[in-house]
């Protein structure tokens, strides 16, 4: 082995018997190679996640509780004024309203609709690559770039939908100046990136079922129809809890496609389609350029995201379970 | 239940199971019917109509937009005039290419390599708390981030970062997804007989895990590659926030087309074709990957 080679070189030291010492410290330096270099490799991630995870989220409560200009820096500590002023702005209501609003009508019908979508994909279909790519087409697309797709399709006047619906008969719909249609139009720019990429990890989960199951069903006389609402989606459940806590995170979070919804980027006249993050960022780099606010709501927005994440949590944990017997679903 | 296909599989193989399955109008044997077709049709139109409607409009004129709410389904002639106009406009479109290509680049090369030596370590090396470390990991891509922009803009104000891709790069450099995709993938792939050989031959720590878990983690890690580019050039919030106008990537840029140009669609809708273009050549390239990246784990954003 190496340390052969290494004995020439060591010939002129003196009585303890240089292969030895050098043999030991080989083996020192080898042994703390073997106990802190596994330390050493997951670190960047520990010290990066301290960095720009962990010490921000401190540091926010910290930044909330004082007077904080954006330019100007830190002033007095002032408790909980942030909170109460944040509060008890008309627009943090109104906020939180559109956010829910925005939430709802984007992550309810995307998971229904990506669950159907795998199903159908899960069919012994013809060019089955060609379908998979293309249900994921959508998500290459910035929701930026949606976002300015989706706001010229949406426009009130002379925009393509008002125009097909009115080939149907149906009146324009201010899909801007009304808060609700506002909603609907910023859920479909998420439902257009995600619902195929949802799809898809249902896919997964779908293959995943043991085929026999299906066929005890079959032999039960159970039609398609009950075979998936009996079979597949109870065992999806797990499937389903993981993107809806995912899409609870970054959904009420959401900023990119409505503050590029008008080229103002406030979110409307009357702020009907303002989300949370959007008036954090208007907090903070806006007019008032109050770090102060701007973290208050911040944290405001954590304890919301974790208090219905963990709402979402237990509910669909009961919805899915709730189905139908299921052989091998209680093993998770 | 001696007639179940299943048992028919076993006694009589694949072949007499699958026309045992599809007489008996079973399962996935089964060819689909026109419905399902004209599903995924329908699925597919509204997935990519959106896209070709930005193609329409760039292709376009301001006053053919004005008059036509429903483009005509043939692109028009101006596609490559208005790319022009886009990228000698003042917003800087060059520099936001090339600022959304260094990002990417360096982030992708960054979170890969970063996330296959955790990857490595928790999959394959032992020592303490390897499980809690991990799961903490994991836990912690349940955290919205995001909401740190506030305190994170103060430390990159300190450390003299905002405006320059520094601000935008080093917050993005290793990610709790890759540590967790790279581990999961690792831990099957990597037969632990290849790592003692390598140590028996009497390479260091380090060296085993460059000449023996880096090649074996390298389909991973492509996949890992396609996501944090497509995640890290479709960035927009905290780019937006710490770069400002005059050193945007490209979502921003786009932000500042809109902001300038609002009433020019044909304009703005150039500017999303280039900003989208690359991804779907790379969709083009490497879609069969990132689909089945999607569905090997639980991958998001």
């Amino acid at each position: 082995m190496a340390t052969t080679a290494a004995t020439p070189t060591t010939s002129t030291a003196g009585p303890p018997p240089p292969d030895s010492r050098r043999t030991r410290l080989r083996n020192l330096r080898g042994k703390i190679d073997v106990k802190l270099s596994p330390y050493l490799y997951i670190s960047p991630f520990f010290i990066l996640f301290a960095i720009i995870g962990l010490f921000p989220l401190v540091y926010t409560a910290y930044v909330s509780m004082h007077d904080w200009h954006l330019i100007g820096g830190q002033g007095d500590f002032v408790g909980l004024a942030n909170y109460v002023d944040v509060v008890q702005q008309p627009r943090f209501a109104t906020a939180l309203r559109n956010t829910f609003s925005i939430f709802l009508l984007s992550s309810i019908p995307q998971v229904i609709t990506a669950i159907v979508i795998a199903a159908v994909l899960d069919a012994n279909l013809r060019a089955k690559t060609f379908w998979r790519m293309g249900v994921l087409l959508p998500y290459v697309v910035a929701p930026v770039a949606a976002a300015l797709i989706f706001s010229r399709l949406f426009a009130d006047q002379s925009g393509m939908i008002n125009a097909l619906l009115g080939y149907i008969g149906i009146d324009p719909i201010r899909w801007h100046s009304d808060a609700f249609a506002s909603h609907i139009a910023i859920a479909s720019m998420v439902n257009f990136r995600w619902t195929g990429y949802n799809a898809l990890i249902f896919l997964a989960a779908m293959q995943a079922i043991p085929r026999d199951l299906y066929e005890a069903a079959v032999i039960d006389g159970a039609s398609r129809v009950r075979q998936f609402f009996s079979v597949t989606v109870p065992l999806l459940r797990p499937t389903i809890i993981f993107i809806v806590i995912t899409s609870t995170i970054g959904g009420l979070q959401i900023f990119d496609e409505p503050r590029m919804y008008d080229q103002y980027g406030l979110g409307g006249a009357d702020r009907q389609w303002m989300t949370v993050t959007m008036f954090l960022y208007e907090l903070g780099w806006g007019a008032q350029k109050s770090f102060g606010r701007a973290a208050a709501v911040a944290w405001l927005l954590f304890l919301i995201i974790v208090a219905v994440g963990l709402i979402n949590f237990t509910i669909t944990r009961r919805i899915a379970s709730s189905g139908a017997a299921h052989p091998k679903g209680g093993a998770r | 239940m001696s007639s179940s296909v299943a048992s028919i599989r076993q006694t009589a193989g694949r072949g007499a199971a699958r026309a045992a399955a599809h007489k008996r109008g079973l399962g996935p044997s089964r060819r689909p019917g026109w419905v399902t077709y004209a599903l995924l049709v329908v699925f597919l139109i509204a997935s990519a109509y959106p896209l070709y409607y930005s193609l329409l409009l760039a292709s376009s004129d301001s006053a053919t937009i004005a008059q036509n709410p429903v483009p005509s389904l043939i692109p028009g002639p101006n596609l490559i005039d208005n790319l022009q106009r886009v990228l000698g406009s003042d917003i800087g479109f060059w520099h936001a290419v090339l600022n959304s290509l260094i990002v990417a680049v360096i982030t992708s090369v960054s979170v890969v390599f970063f996330a296959t030596l955790a990857g490595y370590a928790f999959a394959k090396l032992r020592f303490r708390g390897r499980r809690a470390l991990l799961v903490f990991i994991i836990a912690t891509m349940a955290v919205p981030t995001q909401l740190g922009v506030v305190p994170l803009f103060i430390v990159m104000a300190k450390l003299g970062w905002t405006g320059t891709l520094t601000a935008v790069i080093v917050p993005g450099m290793v990610t709790a997804f890759g540590v967790f995709w790279m581990t999961q993938y690792l831990e099957a792939a990597l037969p632990y007989e290849l790592i003692e050989a390598a140590r028996v031959d009497g390479c260091s720590m380090f060296r085993t895990f460059w000449h023996v878990a880096l090649p074996a983690a390298r389909p991973a890690a492509a996949m890992l590659t396609l996501f944090t580019f497509v995640a890290s050039w479709t960035n927009f919030f905290w780019p937006f926030v710490v770069l400002g106008s005059s050193n945007p990537t490209l979502p921003v840029a786009l932000q500042l087309l809109q902001a300038s140009y609002f009433k020019d669609y044909a304009l703005i809708m150039a500017g999303v074709v280039a900003a989208t273009i690359p991804l779907v050549v790379l969709f083009v390239v490497a879609g069969k990957q990132l689909v089945s990246g999607i569905m090997q784990g639980a991958v998001k954003g």
